[in-house]
């Protein structure tokens, strides 16, 4: 299939270009941008004039459910919610049920991603049997079926001792390690951040040192063994600050953050909104603006969308009892874009924390438009509107603290090694001024 | 963000749910407060019964045990004329796995017109009163009779009748609210009522481990110490200690915990000399309270229980009415 992209402003931050140009597309990979290639004749044109052409995007959480909680979502709905927001890689936690602990689960998620092909996926591996922090995995074997590293997903890891040695065996094969920290004790039965409003609505809380503490541990065992972590969603302004410390000591570290932590804070609860349930908590303003501002100085590297379809029986119950977390997928590019406006950060930059960054860190090659690459990209309209509701969103997973906001960013194409995997057939709603 | 209203008033500003007193003007509570005034002398009449609720259903939703509450709950409802029906929720339906709001859902097709509802979970009744409302049912109400740490409105009602009866002028008063704030209901409510009411110096006074962190955010004065705290009170407020916070993380002993802000008539010194002393109950006698100051000339906790039946009428009367 050879596919002509016209007229659109081609971004693509691994090689720093930004310039109105077309794309040609040959047998799923980028053929030429600018001049067609001799005797081009295409069979298919999208016209992307007044929009933007970016790689796929690549996102570091996103949980698909399966192997065991179908009922939440399924491969199916969910990447075709990932072709609908503009993602072509994505890495899945372990987080199923059972989790990703042996070969098996994972090879068979992998063949059932193929077979759909409408996002390439990547599985995290669990670090530990069962996430449960007591024994090591089979990493070697868990990476030679396609897991890209290895993490305890939301489980923390109760025992440091075992994260030191889980550390250290990882390291000795080159297998990379994702965390995300949070202290077990600390964060122990709360469900809020230990603020005003936990305190105003009695809401058992998770303090920040939960956090810090946590972090304090991994730099420690990091100084020590020498092996790269990766920090999955950093949610305080304290846990940034030693993040930025310890990058600028020179420790391999990276970080990310969740779409959804730039934009909220614990007062969205408002009276016990079970949407604004996530994992880790949804702090104060002053941690939200930390947050907003690491991202643009690079203290966190790549913004991730979290996402976690939880279906309506895990939210209509009281917010204690709610299932945290929230679509994501379909509003990583939105929440973005509006981020990158809010803060006058330039399209490039914005692009690059949802491409070569996220790509560097799953350790793939990152999307670009370089000839011969493979054709992995989105059209959208930066400045298109839409409304988010329940019925535009193609995840399974219809719940988000977003529900009834105006966001920016529209997706028209999305496309998966050349095949056009998500298109919407209208044409812009009108561009806003 | 659809839970995002306070959803305890209409659009015309009436009361037709009673989740918690945060942002409940004061003139509504005085109106309740004002309202339970003639309820009060009922109880002292031959016929205790008015007719206001009659025809009306009440379902008494207890997703956690209670006796106090629920008994006084039940008799507001049966003096206002109201049918009554006890639900023990925590030995039913969720342990057969009906969730909350199935068990709503039922109910109301039952026809029921007000839910007294306690449950464990902080925010509960928000859930069932935001969920009539998305099911267009505002014939409907709801009353918050205890969720988790969060709320306890008609308790609170009742304290600040307590302290209206015995010291007038809330714009005058020094309240110190003693014990574990961390897990109370109890204490934010009556803490959201008096600042609401203007009271100018309303304290907390107990040992870090049991009181929630920026808890001073609330408009209270922190006080680790008893015998600083009760300094020149009118009211002191003692909280109930849940056996289980007794031994612990949070505290060593009872005995320790006692000896610290157990409220003796020593440490009840240090307060004004016609200082009154509440407690919402059940009291643990010689953990937060001692006996001779339970039982003393200054304490008010049995006149609290009378007062909380009429605070309870008047909430549910105009509730139905609005």
């Amino acid at each position: 299939m050879r596919i002509e992209i016209n007229g659109g402003r081609v971004i693509d931050p691994a090689q720093s270009l930004d310039r109105v140009a077309s794309v040609y597309i040959a047998d799923g990979v980028i053929s030429s941008v600018g001049t067609a290639p001799s005797g081009w004749r295409a069979e298919r044109v999208i016209d992307a004039s007044q929009r933007i052409v970016a790689p796929g995007l690549v996102d570091l959480a996103a949980r698909l459910r399966e192997p065991g909680l179908e009922h939440k979502a399924t491969l199916e709905s969910e990447l075709a919610a990932a072709a609908a927001g503009g993602v072509t890689s994505l890495a899945c936690p372990p987080d199923t049920d059972p989790p990703l602990d042996e070969p098996g689960l994972v090879e068979m998620l992998k063949h059932r991603a193929r077979v759909i092909s409408k996002a390439h996926v990547y599985p995290i591996g669990a670090l530990t049997l069962g996430l449960r922090g007591e024994a090591l995995t089979e990493m070697s074997e868990l990476a030679e079926a396609g897991c890209v590293a290895f993490s305890n997903a939301d489980m923390p890891m109760p025992d440091t001792q075992m994260l030191f040695r889980a550390l250290q065996y990882a390291g000795t094969f080159g297998h990379r390690v994702w965390l995300r920290p949070q202290d077990a004790h600390l964060a122990r039965g709360g469900v809020a951040h230990d603020g005003e409003v936990a305190t105003r609505l009695g809401l058992p809380a998770i303090p920040v040192s939960a956090e810090t503490i946590a972090l304090a541990t991994i730099a420690t065992l990091v100084r020590e063994t020498g092996v790269p972590v990766h920090l999955c969603r950093l949610s305080s302004a304290e846990g940034v600050a030693m993040v930025r410390e310890a990058k600028a000591e020179g420790l391999p570290l990276t970080a990310d953050v969740s779409a959804h932590h730039l934009h909220l804070c614990d007062v969205d609860i408002g009276w016990f909104d079970p949407q604004a349930h996530l994992m880790p908590p949804l702090r104060g303003t002053r941690d939200r603006d930390a947050l907003r501002a690491a991202v643009v100085d690079g203290t966190i590297d790549a913004i991730c969308s979290d996402h976690a379809p939880v279906d309506d029986d895990g939210k209509q119950v009281p917010f204690g009892e709610a299932e945290p977390g929230a679509t994501g997928l379909e509003l990583l590019l939105p929440l973005t874009l509006k981020w990158a406006t809010e803060m006058n950060v330039p399209l490039m930059r914005a692009l690059a924390t949802l491409t070569t960054a996220p790509a560097a860190i799953i350790g793939i090659e990152p999307p670009t438009f370089r000839t011969g690459s493979r054709a992995d990209c989105c059209i959208f309209g930066a400045t298109d509107h839409w409304t988010v509701s329940r019925a535009s969103l193609c995840s399974q997973g219809k719940n988000t603290p977003f529900l009834g906001l105006d966001v920016p960013g529209r997706i028209y194409y999305t496309l998966l090694a050349g095949h056009v995997v998500h298109e919407r057939a209208d044409r812009a709603t009108a561009a806003r001024p | 963000m659809g839970a995002s209203r306070n959803p305890q008033l209409n659009a015309s500003g009436d009361l037709t749910h009673l989740l918690t007193l945060e942002g409940l003007p004061a003139d509504v509570i005085t109106h309740i407060l004002d309202t339970a005034e003639p309820f009060a002398s009922i109880s002292e009449r031959e016929v205790k019964k008015v007719p206001l609720l009659r025809g009306k259903a009440v379902f008494n939703l207890f997703f956690e045990n209670s006796t106090r509450t629920r008994t006084t709950f039940e008799i507001a409802a049966k003096r206002l004329s109201a049918d009554v029906i006890n639900l023990n929720i925590g030995a039913s339906s969720t342990s057969k796995g009906e969730t909350l709001l199935d068990t709503v859902d039922n109910l109301c097709a039952m026809d029921a017109d007000l839910f007294v509802v306690r449950h464990a979970q902080s925010g509960a009744p928000h859930l069932i009163a935001s969920h009539l409302a998305a099911m267009k049912r505002s014939d409907v109400h709801v009353v918050n009779a205890g969720d988790g740490r969060h709320s306890h409105p008609t308790q609170g009602l009742l304290d600040l009748y307590t302290i209206r009866h015995y010291k007038r002028d809330f714009r005058e008063l020094t309240v110190a609210i003693v014990g574990d704030v961390l897990h109370s209901r109890v204490a934010r409510s009556l803490i959201h009522g008096l600042t609401t009411m203007q009271t100018p110096d309303v304290r907390v006074i107990a040992p870090r481990t049991l009181l929630p962190s920026r808890v001073e955010a609330l408009g209270v004065h922190v006080h680790n110490d008893m015998h600083e705290g009760l300094r020149d009170c009118d009211v002191v407020v003692m909280l109930r200690l849940q056996s289980e916070r007794m031994k612990g993380a949070l505290l060593p002993s009872a005995g320790e915990y006692f000896k610290h802000y157990g409220l003796t008539a020593d440490k009840l010194a240090a307060a004004k000399p016609d200082a009154i002393v509440m407690h919402p109950g059940p009291m643990n006698r010689g953990v937060e309270i001692d006996s001779a100051v339970a039982d003393g000339d200054r304490s008010v906790i049995l006149p609290q229980v009378t007062f909380g039946i009429a605070v309870r009428m008047a909430v549910l009367s105009i509730i139905a009415s609005n």
